[in-house]
């Protein structure tokens, strides 16, 4: 399965496609990963608009994948979850603390050139 | 007026011949003739129901045209009832009527009103038919009692039953408008909390947010309740679930107004009030918002 | 223990084997919620509910079934989800329903999270019997 991975500056985004099995999501890790140390990028935008469910699988995944990108010195911030997908949730207890989160892509970007300013200062 | 003329059997007022086998005359048998005589008088009954409902001063919210049209549907669903003994279409037929009258202001006295009026149209027709065999009158009110009373029943229910969603949609239309959640600057949400919450309004209030959030871009919220007297555990929940919800869509909350009680309730729910932000007041609040924010709050010096 | 009892009308069987599975059901039930007219934040809700029900029985029960179909309650109408499964069950039920409130590490069923966000929940469980969770949402 293709993963739509694109880049923008020293950035990469990286849409979720929604319905995607467990065995989809975890190649989409490997194969993000994969791009990140290929590209040296120095952030990512996770876009995960097109969920309409973020169960705790997912969520672990999504934990997971930040934790990688971490490790290959780069930042990763979550963009688009839903109103509806935030509110179940918080209340299936999955508040995906540790990593960062944004409205949007305009957002996610807005902090990944943040924290790279901050970061080269 | 019809008559029912027996015939042949030679019974006369004097001198009364009871026919074993009319006395057991299923129930089936009688509800089909009445059906017949409810349909061969439909004009005629439906006039006379139509002018008592006028009389007593019913249904005045609705035309004449449409009370007719309204009644000439119950009719038939009533004599529908009575010839199949299915009530499945009469329960349809109630909720429609009763989503279309309830808007039109039409109370459920009126509605049980005029199902009962239609049910004495119908006894007293009876009674006129069969006013020569009081044996027969007897069996057909047997037949027709248990019948109507259950229509009676199962429209008035069906009305009630419609006005109560009715009102719970009310309700939760003036919850919704109750609760603004205001843009104050750009990138600044406000969401004053204000009296008791339920489980349901605190949820209703967080979806609120939310979706402020994302119409608004919002990047900072301050959530005041200096209002609220008192939070019980499941609000409390409720709130600390707006907080981390709102960190999921990029923003960051700000709880302002908290009362040393519900500062309790949240530590004993497990809260570490040092990971939460909370200011004293709201105008502490928007102040450190706006800093958050980059805003500088400039004091305009006064003109004299 | 999955027993075939009279399928009605409206119920949606999803068989659960793989985690392919899990987005299947889930899709029925978010299907069924906008049917039923339940609104977008209800259907993800249930949506999710299913999500981390099925998620238990590809996790523990390695086969099992979610069921899916309207109800009334009185006159407020609503989804019923039911999860079946012929898995080890669950020893102390109690305590599975007792987890601390954020399951985020992915530990234990997740039980206490899936009763947030639904209105009624039931489980029936026993050690090397299965396990059936119950649970009901109704609208307005």
């Amino acid at each position: 399965m293709e993963v739509p991975i694109l880049k923008q500056g020293s950035f990469l985004i990286a849409t979720v496609q929604a319905a995607l099995s467990d065995a989809d999501l975890l190649q989409f890790r490997s194969a993000l990963i994969q791009y990140v140390v290929r590209s040296r990028s120095q952030g990512v935008i996770l876009d995960v608009t097109d969920l309409d469910v973020l169960d705790s699988f997912a969520s672990r995944t999504i934990r997971e994948i930040a934790q990688m990108i971490r490790l290959r010195g780069a930042e990763t911030v979550i963009v688009g979850i839903q109103p509806e997908v935030a509110f179940a949730m918080v209340q299936l207890g999955l508040t995906m603390e540790g990593v960062a989160t944004a409205l949007d892509l305009d957002e996610g970007l807005e902090y990944l050139n943040q924290r790279s300013k901050t970061a080269a200062s | 007026m019809l008559r029912n003329i027996d015939a042949g059997l030679g019974a006369t007022s004097q001198n009364p011949v009871v026919e074993p086998f009319t006395r057991s005359e299923p129930t089936s048998l009688l509800l089909r003739e009445l059906v017949g005589h409810l349909r061969q008088n439909r004009t005629q009954l439906r006039e006379d129901w139509v002018s008592r409902i006028t009389e007593a001063q019913l249904l005045t919210a609705m035309t004449k045209e449409e009370i007719f049209a309204e009644a000439t549907s119950v009719y038939d669903s009533y004599v529908e009832v009575l010839q199949t003994g299915t009530f499945e279409a009469l329960q349809t037929y109630a909720r429609n009527l009763s989503e279309r009258i309830i808007p039109r202001g039409v109370e459920t006295n009126e509605v049980v009103g005029i199902v009962l009026l239609l049910r004495d149209v119908l006894a007293r027709s009876l009674f006129a038919k069969y006013q020569t065999d009081f044996e027969k009158l007897n069996r057909i009110l047997d037949a027709y009692e248990p019948a109507a009373n259950r229509i009676a029943n199962t429209v008035a229910v069906g009305f009630v039953q419609e006005r109560e969603r009715v009102i719970r949609q009310q309700q939760e239309a003036i919850r919704e408008l109750s609760t603004p959640v205001l843009q104050v600057r750009e990138r600044l949400l406000i969401l004053p909390i204000i009296g008791v919450i339920d489980p349901q309004r605190a949820r209703q209030l967080t979806e609120q947010l939310l979706r402020g959030i994302r119409t608004n871009r919002a990047k900072v919220v301050v959530i005041d309740i200096t209002g609220v007297a008192a939070m019980d555990a499941t609000v409390a929940n409720h709130l600390v679930q707006t907080v981390e919800a709102s960190r999921l869509l990029g923003a960051s909350s700000i709880v302002t107004g908290l009362s040393p009680e519900i500062a309790q309730t949240l530590v004993n729910i497990g809260v570490d009030l040092g990971k939460m932000n909370t200011v004293g007041d709201l105008q502490g609040g928007i102040e450190q918002a706006e800093r958050l924010l980059g805003y500088k709050v400039v004091q305009l010096a006064e003109a004299n | 223990m999955i027993g075939a009892m009279g399928i009605s009308l409206d119920e949606i069987r999803v068989s659960i084997v793989s985690d392919q599975d899990i987005v299947a059901a889930r899709q029925q039930g978010r299907a069924l919620a906008v049917r039923l007219e339940f609104s977008p934040g209800d259907s993800t809700l249930i949506a999710t509910a299913i999500s981390e029900l099925a998620r238990n029985i590809v996790s523990y029960a390695r086969r099992g079934e979610i069921r899916i179909r309207s109800a009334q309650n009185g006159e407020r109408p609503g989804i019923v989800i039911v999860a079946l499964d012929d898995g080890p069950g669950i020893r102390d039920i109690a305590q599975a329903m007792r987890d601390g409130f954020s399951t985020s590490g992915g530990m234990g069923l997740g039980l206490p999270g899936v009763r947030r966000l639904m209105d009624d929940f039931d489980i029936v469980s026993e050690q090397g019997k299965g396990t059936t969770v119950t649970v009901k949402k109704w609208k307005l």
